[in-house]
């Protein structure tokens, strides 16, 4: 069976150091996969491959059938890979409608009789009904700067929702949120659209095995295991990587 | 409702400054109506370089390549082909705009400190130029007895000071009214996030790079048609006007009018090139010393210009920008792994 997203022999060094050393990645269609691992294990940089920002020493990327592994993060982003930052990364001089504007104008589809302002128009009705699922009607005009951390991480993921993705990259989503907002961070993910396959980087395990139909565990830039949440939580091999990597 | 009054009340100064400007002519001399109308078009090329500084993120020491590309182009045109005001508007706009298309190679790519190194490179080559091209700009002598220029078909020539002036007025006051529609539109919203973010406004698809050489072309066009109002506001040009005292003067006006409006730009380059060509004549030699001062105390008091300036006075309560907080430390998950 053929992935959505298949990376195979990802290679990168920073000099003598290997951030990734020939990792195997598959990713199918709506599926829930985390990327878990010691410190240094080399998840964000796999991330920052498959989102187009690091290009690898070796390897191919193939989203969809094609290969993307020359193009970067914009062109990606335009075939449906989509990302989430450590730290909410939105525009902090416009509103929480215009992040989310401004975040669908690149796939939006604005109706076939042109007229002037219509794909802005289109991404317009998308943003209400997006700001209002991540609970951000109250704010939609505020400008993102004044929202609070837990907020911009909702606009956050309501403009990556709006780029219309086919795969989403989550780095470290609940890094720096309170365990209120963690939990309206779950329930947020768990309601993503099931087309939407997910990527998540995140050192939370409960939040993995919350959040996750598969698991990838990573050691020194290699692929230790891959399975189910249950198997992985089961693995003495895992354990014992963790153990290793925090002492 | 707080900003609904702010607005009313820009919007009522806006249209009292208008007004004031309409009627000026028939209140001041005509040696100030002949500053004024030069100013008018130092204060377009002003708004250019504010849409590239303050609303497209690429601070710019060079607008007054186009400028003077727009200015040569009309002198041309006007001495040799036509006298009609728009006809050599729309040659002066594409002049600006073709030579900031031929330099959008070197400017989109770069960033900061090294954008305003190229421009002010790209600046004095363009003045080199025009000092060497004697038989097309006349050289350091410059380009003299440009006819007076006709505004439409069918219509008399721009005789006196006034008619100069107001000529000068009506089109800043078009070109700056289409900036502000082009800056409500998609592309302006979208030049105004790359300036917040530019890695981010990537990573949802944009093409950046595209975006800003739309951005430095629509400048290059506003500023070639300010350089065709100075033609007609002074029927001689020479590179003396295009030179990196201009460029500097420019992006103070801009700094201290506030770099992301376009009001402000208006404003601050008016307020700039008033001061060095009034005060010339009232305190011979300190002009310089005065727009130094100025320039300090704006960015001490108002460091985000004097059209921002209300944001100083934020009630009590009222939220503020928010500082980025910092990423959470790892968590450990052993404890978690063991559960």
């Amino acid at each position: 069976m053929t992935g959505l997203l298949e990376a195979q022999g990802i290679s990168v060094r920073y000099g003598s150091l290997a951030a990734l050393d020939g990792v195997d990645l598959r990713i199918h269609d709506g599926q829930r996969h985390a990327l878990i691992g010691p410190n240094g294990a080399g998840k964000t940089t796999l991330l920052n491959v498959l989102g187009g920002s690091t290009r690898p020493q070796r390897g191919t990327v193939r989203f969809d059938g094609r290969d993307v592994g020359r193009l970067g993060p914009a062109a990606r982003a335009r075939r449906g890979i989509n990302r989430i930052h450590q730290r909410p990364a939105v525009f902090p001089t416009l509103t929480a409608t215009e992040n989310v504007v401004v975040a669908a104008l690149p796939r939006v589809i604005p109706s076939r009789r042109w007229r002037p302002g219509g794909r802005r128009h289109a991404a317009q009705r998308l943003a209400g009904p997006l700001l209002d699922q991540m609970g951000l009607t109250a704010v939609a005009a505020v400008p993102a700067g004044h929202l609070a951390h837990g907020q911009r991480r909702q606009l956050e993921i309501a403009m990556a929702l709006a780029g219309r993705p086919r795969l989403l990259l989550l780095d470290e989503p609940a890094a720096g949120l309170s365990a209120i907002e963690v939990g309206r961070l779950v329930e947020l993910l768990q309601a993503l659209p099931r087309a939407v396959a997910v990527l998540l980087v995140e050192h939370r395990l409960d939040l993995v095995y919350a959040l996750s139909d598969t698991v990838t565990v990573l050691r020194d830039g290699q692929r230790l295991a891959a399975g189910t949440p249950d198997e992985i939580r089961t693995s003495p091999l895992v354990r014992q990587a963790y153990a290793d990597g925090v002492a | 409702m707080r900003g609904e009054v702010i607005r009313r009340v820009r919007g009522g100064i806006a249209a009292l400054v208008l007004v004031g400007l309409v009627v000026a002519p028939w209140v001041v001399d005509d040696y100030t109506t002949a500053i004024l109308a030069r100013t008018l078009a130092l204060a377009l090329v002003g708004v250019s370089v504010a849409l590239l500084t303050g609303v497209a993120g690429m601070p710019t020491l060079g607008q007054t390549a186009p400028y003077a590309a727009g200015a040569y182009a009309c002198a041309v045109v006007g001495s040799r082909v036509s006298d009609v005001g728009v006809v050599q508007l729309v040659v002066a706009a594409a002049a600006g705009a073709l030579l900031a298309a031929l330099t959008v190679p070197l400017v989109v790519h770069a960033r900061g400190v090294i954008v305003l190194m190229i421009t002010l490179a790209i600046g004095e080559l363009v003045v080199i130029v025009l000092g060497r091209w004697r038989s097309v700009t006349g050289g350091t002598d410059g380009l003299a007895g440009i006819p007076a220029v006709r505004p439409f078909w069918g219509l008399p020539a721009l005789a006196n000071d006034q008619a100069r002036y107001l000529y000068a007025l009506v089109v800043v006051a078009t070109l700056v009214g289409a900036v502000l529609v082009l800056l409500r539109t998609r592309a302006g919203l979208v030049l105004r996030a790359g300036r917040d973010d530019e890695t981010r406004l990537r990573a949802s698809g944009h093409r950046v790079a595209l975006h800003l050489s739309g951005a430095h072309i629509a400048a290059g066009a506003i500023a070639g048609a300010a350089g065709s109002l100075l033609v007609v506001a002074q029927q001689y040009i020479s590179p003396a006007d295009f030179g990196f005292d201009t460029s500097a003067l420019l992006l103070l006006g801009v700094v201290i009018g506030g770099t992301a409006s376009v009001g402000g730009a208006l404003v601050g380059a008016a307020l700039v090139i008033a001061v060095r060509d009034w005060l010339f004549g009232v305190l011979p030699g300190h002009a310089p010393l005065v727009l130094g001062a100025l320039f300090v105390a704006t960015v001490y008091l108002l460091p985000t210009g004097v059209n921002r300036a209300r944001g100083r006075l934020r009630p009590p309560g009222a939220p503020a920008l928010q500082p980025e907080q910092p990423a959470a430390h790892d968590q450990a998950t052993v404890a978690e792994l063991h559960r």
